[in-house]
C-alpha cells in the first residue's frame, strides 16, 4: 500500500498537476510538493505527489550502481 | 531521467549486482559463520523481493526476513471486525483502498457486505471519497483510513479538503500505524535476531532519514533506506552487509533521489495539525503505546469512530499464523494452512489477501512446484 510511482509533470495548477504515469495522463495533488515545475518527476502515492525526484542524486546513484557492478570480478 | 528510471530494473545490471552481493555475503559468512540477517519492514519491499526473484536467489547467502510492513496484515482482528461491522450500517457509502475489501473478518469480509447490497466502494485516492461525499449529500461517506506514514498525509489532505469545502457528510475511520514504535517493539522483544533493517523508501520520503537515528543510538542497529526496483534493492542489501563487515553501525540513505534528511515538511505539518498519537493494537502483538495516529478532538466531526461508534466482540482464535509472520518469526511455508486451506482465492488471513502480504508474495513467487 505504500507503493509509489514516479511520474513526469506535464501541466500544473495551484493544487493539482497533470502527470504522465507509465503513459497515461493522471491528475494528482501537489500540495505537498509546492515547488514542483513542469518536466519535474514526482513520486505519486494514492493520488498525491509526495516528493520531487532529485535528478542529480538519481544520476549519482546510477553511476554508483554501475561502479559497484564491476567492483570485484566474480 | 527516463534512462535512470529504466536502469533501476536493468536485468544485466541486476545480475552483476546480485553477484557482488553474493561475494560480499561470502566474506560475511567467513567472518561470522552464518548468513547476515536483514528485515524489510515495508510490504512493497516484501513483494518486490519475491517478484524480482532476489529473495530466492539469495536464499543461501543472505537471510531476508519479512517484517510488519503490510498495513492490513498488522491491523488487529478486532479493528478489522469493527470496520466490517461499521460497513453494515444504512444510508452510508463506505470507501476503502482495495487491499481491505477481501480481508476476512471474524464473521465475513467487506466484499460479502458489498455483495449483500451495501454500498462499499474501492477508491484509488481518499480524495475520490470526498468527491463521492460531494455528489451524495444525503449519504454519510466514510473512508477506512489504513496505512503507514506514506499514506497518512494523503488521508489528511482529504480531511483538509472536506473541511475547506464544508462537506459535513464525510468522515474517516482511522487505523493508522507508525514505523518507529513497531521497530522498537520488535527490537525490544529480542524474538528475532537481526543484523540490520532494509528501511522503507516511501515511508522515509515523509519522515526523513534523520528519524531513524534511534536505531543506531539506542539499539546499535544499522539500516539502509531502499528503493523498490531490483537494482536499488540489491545496492541497499550490499550496503547493509558492508556496514556490518566494517562494523560501521549507521543509517545510509540509498534512495537519495526521493528521500531527504528531514522528510517532507508539508506532509509532517499536515499530520501534526490534524492528528495526535494514539495507542494502537497490532495483530497478535497487542497494544503498543503511541503507535498510531488519530484525529485530534477538535476534528471529532470528521472522526467516524466518534460519529458512528460500533461495539465488537473479542474475535475467535483461528489457525492463521499471520501474527508470527509479521514479526518475522516464521515464514509462510511453516503455516500448515499455506497453499492448502489458505490461498489467494480463499484467504484465511490478511497476509494472504493483501497485495503486500508475505503469504501472498510467497504463494505467487516462491512456491516450489
Ligand atoms: S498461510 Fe494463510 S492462514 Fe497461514 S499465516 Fe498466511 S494468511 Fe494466515
Amino acid at each position: 500500500m505504500c507503493v509509489g510511482v514516479p511520474a513526469k509533470v506535464l501541466e500544473r495548477d495551484e493544487y493539482t498537476a497533470v502527470v504522465d504515469v507509465l503513459g497515461s495522463k493522471v491528475t494528482v495533488g501537489v500540495i505537498m510538493v509546492s515547488d514542483v515545475k513542469v518536466n519535474d518527476y514526482v513520486l505519486v502515492h494514492a493520488g498525491q505527489a509526495l516528493a520531487i525526484v532529485d535528478e542529480e542524486f538519481a544520476l549519482v546513484s546510477m553511476e554508483e550502481w554501475r561502479k559497484l557492478a564491476d567492483a570485484r570480478d566474480s | 531521467m527516463q534512462e535512470i528510471l529504466k536502469e533501476t530494473s536493468n536485468p544485466q545490471l541486476s545480475l552483476k549486482l546480485l553477484e557482488q552481493v553474493k561475494l560480499l555475503a561470502a566474506d560475511y559468512i567467513k567472518k561470522y559463520g552464518r548468513r547476515p540477517a536483514f528485515m524489510e519492514v515495508c510490504g512493497s519491499h516484501t513483494m518486490a523481493l519475491a517478484r524480482t526473484g532476489i529473495k530466492k536467489a539469495l536464499l543461501e547467502h543472505v537471510r531476508l526476513i519479512s517484517g510488519p510492513g503490510c498495513p492490513v496484515c498488522v491491523t488487529d482482528q478486532k479493528s478489522i471486525d469493527a470496520m466490517i461491522q461499521l460497513s453494515e450500517g444504512d444510508n452510508q457509502i463506505i470507501c476503502t483502498f482495495g487491499d481491505m475489501i477481501r480481508v476476512p473478518g471474524s464473521k465475513h469480509s467487506l466484499m460479502k457486505v458489498k455483495t449483500e447490497g451495501k454500498d462499499v466502494r474501492v477508491v484509488y485516492s481518499p480524495l475520490d471519497a470526498v468527491e463521492i461525499a460531494k455528489k451524495y449529500p444525503d449519504k454519510e461517506v466514510i473512508f477506512l483510513g489504513i496505512g503507514f506514514e506514506t499514506t497518512i498525509p494523503v488521508l489528511v489532505v482529504a480531511l483538509k479538503m472536506a473541511e475547506e469545502l464544508g462537506i459535513r457528510n464525510f468522515s474517516m475511520w482511522f487505523s493508522t500505524k507508525l514505523v518507529e514504535p513497531i521497530l522498537r517493539s520488535l527490537l525490544e522483544s529480542g524474538e528475532v535476531e537481526l543484523d540490520g533493517f532494509l528501511l522503507p523508501g516511501h515511508v522515509s520520503v515523509v519522515i526523513g532519514k534523520d528519524s531513524y537515528q534511534y536505531l543506531v543510538n539506542e539499539y546499535k542497529m544499522p539500516g539502509v533506506i531502499a528503493g523498490f526496483e531490483s537494482v536499488e534493492i540489491l545496492s541497499s542489501i550490499y550496503k547493509l552487509i558492508k556496514l556490518q563487515l566494517d562494523n560501521d553501525i549507521n543509517i545510509i540513505n540509498d534512495y537519495r533521489s526521493m528521500v531527504t534528511d528531514q522528510g517532507n515538511p508539508v506532509a509532517l505539518a499536515l499530520m501534526d495539525k490534524y492528528l495526535e498519537p494514539v495507542d494502537e493494537a497490532w495483530r497478535e502483538i497487542g497494544v503498543i503505546k503511541n503507535s498510531g495516529l488519530d484525529l485530534k478532538k477538535e476534528y471529532d466531526y470528521l472522526n467516524a469512530k466518534v460519529r458512528f461508534p460500533v461495539e465488537v466482540r473479542e474475535p475467535r482464535k483461528t489457525k492463521c499464523r499471520c501474527g508470527e509472520i509479521i514479526r518475522g518469526l516464521i515464514s509462510p511455508e511453516e503455516c500448515s494452512l499455506f497453499a492448502k486451506a489458505c490461498t489467494p482465492l480463499h484467504p484465511v488471513g490478511p497476509c494472504m489477501v493483501s497485495g503486500e502480504g508475505t503469504c501472498a508474495a510467497h504463494y505467487q513467487y516462491m512456491r516450489e512446484d
